[in-house]
C-alpha cells in the first residue's frame, strides 16, 4: 500500500514538472500556432526560428562567451585551488574562500547590479566610455564561474596523496615534472568537471547577463527574454524545444558514458 | 605523524598560484560590492546621504509581498519536496539513478523558458483553459494573480529543493532506520525523531535554494504576474533601467543582500551549512 | 668509503611547528647492509627516513653519502629509491607502467625498459600482471609492485617506510622472508622503518631504536635483546620486568630484598641502577628453593609455555614457564647470574616494566592505535 501511494506521489509530481515542457514542445510543431487547439504537425515555428538571424547569432554569442568564460575561469581558478592548497595561512585562506564564494551566495540580481555599478563607475572615470558589451560579460561570467570551479577542483587537490609526488621525485622526477605525470592525472576530472560546469553556468545565465549586457551582444537567453517580453511567438516555442532536446540528449549521453566507464574499470581494463 | 609539508615542496609558482585569482576576486567581487555601497548612501551627485534608505520606505508592501511569497514558496516546496526526495531514496539504485536525471533535466532547461512554459499552459488563452472550456468548465484565471506568481515559484524551483534532501537521503546509513525500530520507533516517530534530524542538513540547503531565487526573481512576476505584480526583484530591475534611480537601487539590493545574509546565517545555525554548492 | 660507511647523518636535529621531532641524530649506515629504525609512533624514525630519501632538510646538521654532503641534494638527483608506507602506485598507471616509470625518465631505450621490468617483476613474483591495474591488486600484490618499482631503478640504497604496516599477519612473514632474500640477492642497503620489533629483530644486521627523536641504542639484534641499554630499549624490545636495583660491588646488585651475583660490572658502589630480566630467564622453582617467593595472580596459556604474573612483595612479575602453576599459589623464583642485566639510571626509569596493570586486551590495543596513527 506504502509503496503503491509512493510511487503514485513521485508519479504525479514529475507529471507535473515535465507536463508544461511537454506541452511546449508538442506545440512547437503546432502548425496553427495557437495553444488552445493542435491544428496539425508542421515545422514552421523551427523553419522561422532558423530563418532568424538574430537567434543565429545569439547562439553563436552564447556559446563564443560561454567557452572563453569557462576556459578563463577553470584556469584562473585552478591555480587558485593550487595556491589555496599550499597556502598555509588559514586565516587568509578563509578570507579567499569567503569572498570567492560572495557571487555563490548571492542572489544573482545583486551580483548583476554591483557588477553594473563597476562598470557604470570605471565607464564614467573613463570619461563615459560605453563599456557594456562582451567584455563586460565575459567578466561578470567568469566571476560567477569561479566559485563553481574552485568547488569541484578543490576536493581533487585535496585528495592528493601527497607520497605519490614524493614516489614520482623518489624514482627521477623534478617537483615540477612531478606535479605534471602524477598530480595532475589525478585533478583532472575535476578540471573536466568545473570546465563543463562553467561552461553550462554560462550559457544558461540571465540575470546577471541582463545588467552587464549591450544590445550589441545578445546572448541566447537574452535575446529569449526580449522575444518573450510581449508576445507570445510561436519560434520562441520551436527555440526552447530545441534546448530541451539538447539537453537531454546531453544528459543522457553524460549518463551512458558514465556506466560504460564504470563497468570498463570493473573489468579492469585499462 | 601529522601532516607536515617540507618547505622544499613549495616553490615560488605554487604560492604565486593563487594571485591572479586574488587580483581578481578583488576587482571584481570585492569592489563590486564597495560600489553598491557607494551608490547606497550617495546621492546622485556623489554626496553622502541616508535618504536613499529613508526612500525604501515607499516600497515596503512590496518588500512585504516579496518576503511573503518567497516564505510560502519555500515552505510548499518543502512539504512537496521532503516526500518526494525520500519515496525516490527508497528506490532501487537504478530507478533512483532515472529518476535523477529526470529531476535533473528542469534544472538544467533555462529558467525562462520553463517559466514560459508554464505560463503558455496556463494562459487565458492556454491550453488549461480551452480544456476546461471544452468539457464545459469555467475558465480559471491563474496568470495575473498571485497564486500564479507563487505557483511559478514552486514549479521553477521544486527541484532545488529535492535535490539537496535527496543527495543527503541517499547518504543516509540504513541501519539508524533500522535501529529506530529495533529500539520501538513506529513509522511516524522513525521520521520526526531518526530521518528528519540526520537530513537537516539537505532541508537547510534545499530551503536556501529556493528561498534566495524567490525573494529575487523577477522574470517569473513578469511573466506569471502578467506584470500587474511588483516584487522587490522587478523594483530593483526597473530601478536599474534609468540613472537617476541606480542610488535607491543599490540601497534595495544592499537591504535584500543583508536580509539573505541573515536568514543563511540564521539557516546555517540548524546544520553545519553545506551552501548552495550542493547543486551540481 | 672509509669503513663500508655509505651514509652518515652528523648532529641531525629537525623541528616542525617549533616541536622538535629530531635532536642530535649521528648514525652511520654501511653498504649493503639491513638496518632497521625502530621505535614508537613520533620516535623520529620516518623523518630521519625522509631526511635520508631527501624529502626533509635537518635543520642542523649534515647528510653525507659516500662522503659527500647531500643535505641540498633534491631527492630525484639522490642515488636512493624509496618503498612508501602505504605504497604510493601511481593509480593511473597499470603495473608495468609504474615499474617502469624511473626507466623512462632516465630515457633508456624501449627494449631495456621490457627486460629491466620483467627481470624485476619475476623477482618479486608478479609475472603476467603487467597489464593488470594498480587498483585491482591485493595489498601484498601492491607491496611487490611498490618494491619492484624502486629496485628496478638499482638504487644503492633502498628506504622502506614501514612497508608491511598494512599486511596481515601472515602475509607479513611472508613478505619479511621475501624483503630479506631481495636484500641478500641484490646486495642493496635497506633503510627499514617499522615499530614492530619483532619484525626488526628477524630481520635486520643492525637495529636503531629510537624514542623521542633520538636514538637510544644502536647495534646487532642480539646485543639489542641481551644488552639493553636503558629501561626504553629493554620494554620496547621484548617482555622485561625491570627492577629498581642497588650496585653493592662488582658482580653484585641487590633487589627486590635479595642480594644476587651477576655478571655486570663497572658500576660505582652503591649505584642505583635499573635491573633487567626477561620473563624466560627465570626458572619457577619449589618454594623453599627459591631465591624471591610470591604469589601467582594470573595465567595465560600460550601454546607451548605459560605467561604468569607473579606477585613478589608488591612487584608484579612477568614469567614463562612450561609447567603448570595454578592462581594464588605460592612459588619459588631461581635466577641465574648471567640472566641478569643492570643498565644505568636514565630518564625511562620507573616508567616500564612492572606488570601490575598489565592485560592483553590493553596491549592488544596500544598496538592498534600505534598502527593507526602511523
Amino acid at each position: 500500500m506504502m509503496k503503491f501511494l509512493s510511487r503514485f506521489y513521485m508519479a504525479i509530481i514529475f507529471l507535473l514538472l515535465y507536463t508544461p515542457i511537454l506541452v511546449l514542445i508538442i506545440f512547437s510543431f503546432n502548425e496553427g500556432g495557437t495553444l488552445s487547439e493542435f491544428t496539425g504537425v508542421s515545422l514552421t515555428w523551427y523553419g522561422e526560428l532558423f530563418s532568424d538571424e538574430e537567434a543565429l547569432s545569439a547562439l553563436i554569442n552564447s556559446l563564443i562567451l560561454a567557452v572563453s568564460a569557462s576556459v578563463i575561469a577553470t584556469i584562473i581558478g585552478t591555480f587558485a585551488a593550487l595556491g589555496l592548497h599550499h597556502m598555509r595561512n588559514r586565516y587568509i585562506k578563509g578570507a579567499i574562500n569567503t569572498v570567492t564564494n560572495i557571487p555563490m551566495m548571492n542572489p544573482d540580481i545583486v551580483t548583476g547590479v554591483s557588477m553594473m555599478l563597476l562598470f557604470v563607475a570605471v565607464s564614467a572615470m573613463l570619461g563615459s566610455r560605453d563599456l557594456f558589451g562582451f567584455g563586460t560579460l565575459l567578466i561578470a561570467h567568469v566571476t560567477f564561474d569561479l566559485p563553481y570551479v574552485l568547488l569541484s577542483v578543490t576536493p581533487r587537490f585535496k585528495a592528493l596523496d601527497k607520497s605519490m609526488s614524493e614516489a614520482a621525485q623518489d624514482l627521477g622526477c623534478t617537483p615540477a615534472r612531478a606535479f605534471f605525470m602524477v598530480d595532475l592525472p589525478e585533478i583532472l576530472p575535476g578540471i573536466v568537471s568545473a570546465l563543463m560546469m562553467s561552461f553550462t553556468l554560462s550559457l544558461d545565465d540571465f540575470v546577471i547577463s541582463h545588467f552587464v549586457s549591450s544590445p550589441n551582444f545578445q546572448t541566447l537567453p537574452l535575446y529569449v527574454y526580449n522575444q518573450t517580453a510581449h508576445n507570445v511567438k510561436f519560434s520562441m516555442y520551436a527555440l526552447c524545444a530545441l534546448i530541451v532536446f539538447i539537453i537531454l540528449a546531453i544528459l543522457l549521453v553524460v549518463n551512458f558514458a558514465g556506466s560504460f566507464r564504470s563497468v570498463r574499470h570493473r573489468k579492469g581494463g585499462a | 605523524m601529522k601532516n607536515r609539508t617540507s618547505p622544499r615542496g613549495r616553490s615560488v609558482f605554487q604560492k604565486a598560484a593563487a594571485a591572479p585569482h586574488v587580483v581578481w576576486a578583488v576587482m571584481f567581487i570585492i569592489a563590486p560590492m564597495l560600489f553598491v555601497l557607494y551608490f547606497a548612501f550617495t546621492d546622485t551627485d556623489g554626496n553622502f546621504t541616508l535618504s536613499n534608505i529613508a526612500a525604501i520606505g515607499q516600497y515596503g508592501n512590496t518588500i512585504l509581498l516579496s518576503i511573503a511569497f518567497a516564505l510560502i514558496a519555500t515552505v510548499v516546496c518543502l512539504l512537496i519536496g521532503y516526500p518526494l526526495a525520500y519515496f525516490m531514496s527508497r528506490t532501487s539504485p537504478r530507478t533512483q539513478k532515472v529518476l535523477l536525471v529526470l529531476l535533473m533535466l528542469p534544472m538544467w532547461c533555462n529558467l525562462l523558458i520553463r517559466t514560459y512554459a508554464l505560463m503558455a499552459l496556463l494562459d487565458n488563452g492556454g491550453l488549461l483553459n480551452s480544456l476546461l472550456e471544452s468539457i464545459g468548465l469555467p475558465r480559471l484565471s491563474i496568470v495575473g494573480t498571485n497564486f500564479g506568481v507563487i505557483l511559478g515559484m514552486i514549479y521553477d524551483f521544486l527541484p532545488y529543493m529535492v535535490l539537496p534532501i535527496f543527495t543527503v537521503m541517499t547518504k543516509l546509513d540504513k541501519r539508524y532506520v533500522e535501529a529506530a525500530h529495533d529500539l520501538g520507533c513506529n513509522g511516524v516517530r522513525t521520521m520526526t525523531r531518526v530521518v528528519f534530524p540526520l537530513t537537516v542538513s539537505g532541508v537547510v540547503s534545499g530551503v536556501t535554494m529556493v528561498f534566495v531565487p524567490s525573494i529575487s526573481t523577477f522574470y517569473i512576476s513578469q511573466k506569471l504576474g502578467a506584470g500587474k505584480i511588483d516584487l522587490v526583484g522587478d523594483t530593483i530591475e526597473r530601478l536599474f533601467q534609468n540613472t537617476s534611480t541606480y542610488n535607491i537601487g543599490a540601497t534595495m539590493s544592499l537591504g535584500m543582500m543583508i536580509l539573505i545574509i541573515l536568514s543563511v546565517c540564521i539557516m546555517n545555525r540548524f546544520s553545519d551549512g553545506e551552501g548552495r554548492g550542493m547543486i551540481i | 668509503m672509509e669503513n663500508g660507511v655509505l651514509i652518515r647523518l652528523q648532529g641531525v636535529s629537525k623541528a616542525f611547528d617549533g616541536e622538535t621531532v629530531l635532536e642530535n641524530v649521528s648514525l652511520d649506515i654501511h653498504d649493503k647492509e639491513f638496518i632497521t629504525l625502530l621505535g614508537p609512533s613520533g620516535c623520529g624514525k620516518t623523518t630521519t627516513l625522509r631526511i635520508i630519501g631527501g624529502f626533509e632538510t635537518p635543520d642542523t646538521g649534515d647528510v653525507f653519502f659516500d662522503g659527500v654532503r647531500i643535505n641540498d641534494v633534491p631527492p630525484y638527483k639522490r642515488l636512493v629509491n624509496t618503498v612508501f608506507q602505504k605504497y604510493a602506485l601511481f593509480p593511473h598507471l597499470n603495473v608495468y607502467e609504474n615499474v617502469a616509470f624511473g626507466l623512462r625518465l632516465k630515457k633508456l631505450p624501449e627494449a631495456e625498459i621490457k627486460a629491466k621490468v620483467q627481470e624485476m617483476l619475476a623477482m618479486v613474483n608478479l609475472k603476467g600482471f603487467e597489464r593488470r591495474h594498480v587498483t585491482t591488486l591485493s595489498g601484498g600484490q601492491q607491496q611487490r609492485v611498490a618494491i619492484a618499482r624502486a629496485l628496478v631503478n638499482r638504487p644503492r640504497v633502498l628506504l622502506l617506510d614501514e612497508p608491511l604496516g598494512a599486511l596481515d599477519l601472515k602475509l607479513r612473514k611472508d613478505m619479511q622472508n621475501e624483503l630479506k632474500k631481495i636484500q641478500r640477492q641484490t646486495g642493496i642497503t635497506f633503510i627499514y622503518v617499522t615499530h614492530d620489533q619483532e619484525e626488526a629483530l628477524s630481520m635486520s644486521d643492525t637495529v636503531v631504536v629510537m624514542a623521542d627523536g633520538k636514538i637510544q641504542q644502536i647495534g646487532t639484534p642480539v646485543d639489542i635483546y641481551n644488552e639493553p641499554v636503558n629501561a626504553f630499549v629493554a620494554d620496547f624490545i621484548g617482555e622485561s620486568n625491570i627492577l629498581d636495583g642497588t650496585m653493592l660491588a662488582d658482580c653484585k646488585v641487590r633487589f627486590s630484598n635479595h642480594i644476587f651475583d651477576c655478571v655486570d660490572s663497572g658500576f660505582g658502589k652503591g649505584e642505583l641502577v635499573d635491573v633487567v630480566i626477561r620473563p624466560e630467564d627465570v626458572d619457577v622453582v619449589p618454594l623453599e628453593r627459591g631465591m624471591l617467593s610470591g604469589t601467582v595472580s594470573s595465567v595465560t596459556f600460550k601454546g607451548d609455555y605459560y605467561e604468569i604474573i607473579v606477585d613478589v612483595d608488591g612487584f608484579k612479575w612477568m614469567l614463562e614457564t612450561s609447567d603448570f602453576v595454578g592462581v594464588d599459589q605460592r612459588i619459588g623464583l631461581s635466577i641465574d647470574p648471567d640472566a641478569i642485566h643492570v643498565m644505568k639510571r636514565s630518564e625511562y626509569s620507573d616508567t616500564f616494566g612492572d606488570y601490575s596493570t598489565f592485560s592483553e586486551e590493553m596491549d592488544h590495543l596500544s598496538d592498534v592505535t600505534e598502527e593507526d596513527a602511523t
